[in-house]
């Protein structure tokens, strides 16, 4: 297994965030700039019974293009990805996006374990998993999955997340993720894929 | 066990299911698929998935117990709102043309997308000439369907979905209350026929002015979807409507263009002249 800071290259990019998230979001999704060619795949828990602005408020804050995940869509690299208020977001072979309706995952649907799991099934070595900000534990067994095929597994510094329980749970199942405040991920976020840049 | 390990053990099983019971798992979503069974591992307290084929093959009533946990039965009474708004307005005044209506709800788990629809047309005037064919793979949820009997403390979501789809009635008006349940008006089961059958497997039955399949599609693959919207497309009738799941798409499925669209965001569609 590769440590945490090794580099092949990165296909994908996912992301799990709850409370803070949004703020965190908007410190980290900016940075992508056109030219970045991995897809960006990103579980933020919100209230499964309203529709989700993610998609209008990121695209105005964003460089890159951003859309709410269709099922059955093939992943789109430079592309940032949100899943959809109460489905479960999944990457399929193909690559290809794909939404369930299946029972709560951790409380949640959409589930950041959902998301990592089936990502590292199709990604492996290719992925980068982070957790964000968030007052449960929901990601941590994604976030170890990922470890498991060789991933990279970053986590906010906890100390430095709005709410810390999420970042710490996941740093104590995968005790070698790399622990960066936003500004460290966001660099790692910048720098990633060094060939890339247009 | 490694992943490759369970991935070959996930084929032979769903090739066993087949074999055996012929119910067809083979183009159901990988990801998603892979994470029911690995739950349905636990709940039946296997180590691997050869175990639960072992018992699958000989066990009377495990393959029912299994069903149950891969076929997903969420379901709500006018679930999205605004599907059903859009069907009133874009959708019924075109069925008014019609003399005698047939609509085809696919994949009805225990119902309460049928009722709903039952409901609109009662409201529209349109349910007197209406028959409905409600259909499922899961035999119990097609059971619960029938009986029409939902847990009293569903109405009140079911209720306030229903005044935002555009009601012109009372839920109220169709059920009566009784012992924590809410009972469904026989009136309405008049106009719908339950049936099993399989878009995995089965082929189109009738001729139908209107399809709703919503949240079936999104647990297929690709090729199993474009089979069942290939199915949608040869039982609507001519410029006949197909409705589906709020976050569902015809736009990866090779009959994307024999549909038009009618109502973008609630994801009606009409089938092309051509
Ligand atoms: C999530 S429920 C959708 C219920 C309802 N249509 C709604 O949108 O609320 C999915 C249903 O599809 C059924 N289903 C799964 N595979 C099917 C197949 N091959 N043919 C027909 N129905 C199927 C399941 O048994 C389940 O009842």
């Amino acid at each position: 297994m590769r440590t945490a800071g090794a580099s092949a290259r990165i296909d994908a990019v996912v992301i799990g965030a709850s409370a803070g998230g949004i703020e965190a979001l908007s410190v980290l999704l900016p940075v992508l700039l056109p030219g970045f060619r991995a897809a960006v795949l990103v579980v933020v828990h919100l209230p499964r019974e309203r529709p989700s602005l993610l998609a209008d408020i990121f695209t105005q804050k964003c460089a890159v293009p951003v859309i709410e995940a269709v099922d059955k869509e093939p992943v789109m690299p430079g592309t940032i990805a949100f899943a959809p208020p109460d489905y479960h977001l999944l990457v399929d072979e193909g690559p290809q996006l794909s939404l369930s309706a299946d029972a709560l995952v951790n409380f949640s649907r959409p589930s950041v374990d959902v998301l990592f799991e089936s990502a590292a099934d199709v990604y492996g070595t290719h992925l980068m998993g982070i957790i964000l900000t968030g007052g449960n534990s929901d990601g941590a067994a994604g976030l170890e999955a990922i470890r498991r095929v060789g991933g990279m597994a970053v986590v906010q510094q906890p100390e430095t997340a709005q709410t810390s329980l999420m970042p710490a749970s996941a740093l104590q199942r995968v005790p070698d993720a790399q622990a960066l405040p936003l500004d460290g991920i966001a660099t790692l976020l910048r720098t990633l894929n060094p060939g890339d840049r247009p | 066990m490694s992943d490759r390990d369970f991935d070959i053990e996930l084929r032979l099983l769903i090739d066993a299911i087949y074999l055996k019971y012929h119910y067809d798992f083979r183009g159901y979503a990988g990801a998603s698929m892979k994470r029911r069974m690995t739950a349905a591992m636990v709940r039946f307290g296997c180590r691997t998935l050869s175990q639960l084929q072992d018992r699958l093959l000989h066990e009377p009533g495990a393959f029912p117990a299994l069903l149950d946990f891969l076929t997903v039965q969420v379901s709500d009474m006018f679930r999205d709102p605004g599907y059903f708004l859009a069907l009133r307005e874009k959708v019924v005044p075109l069925l008014r043309t019609y003399p005698s209506l047939k609509i085809w709800v696919a994949g009805c788990s225990a119902g309460e997308e049928v009722y709903s629809l039952a409901i609109l047309l009662r409201e529209e005037g349109l349910l007197d000439r209406s028959l409905i064919y409600a259909t499922d793979i899961n035999p119990g949820a097609l059971q619960r369907a029938e009986a029409g009997v939902y847990e009293v403390e569903r109405i009140a979501g079911f209720s306030d979905n229903h005044k935002r789809s555009g009601a012109r009635s009372s839920l109220s008006d169709y059920y009566t209350a009784r012992y924590g349940h809410a009972v469904f008006d026989k009136s309405l089961r008049r106009h719908i026929v339950f049936s099993d059958h399989s878009l995995a497997t089965d082929s189109v039955f009738a001729e139908v002015q209107l399809v709703s399949c919503r949240n079936v599609l999104i647990y297929f693959n690709r090729e199993l979807q474009d089979r069942a919207v290939d199915l949608f497309r040869e039982s609507l009738c001519r410029k006949g409507f197909l409705g589906i799941g709020a976050k569902e798409s015809l736009r990866f499925t090779a009959s994307a263009d024999a549909f038009d669209e009618v109502a973008r965001e609630d994801r009606i569609f009409q089938k092309r002249a051509a």
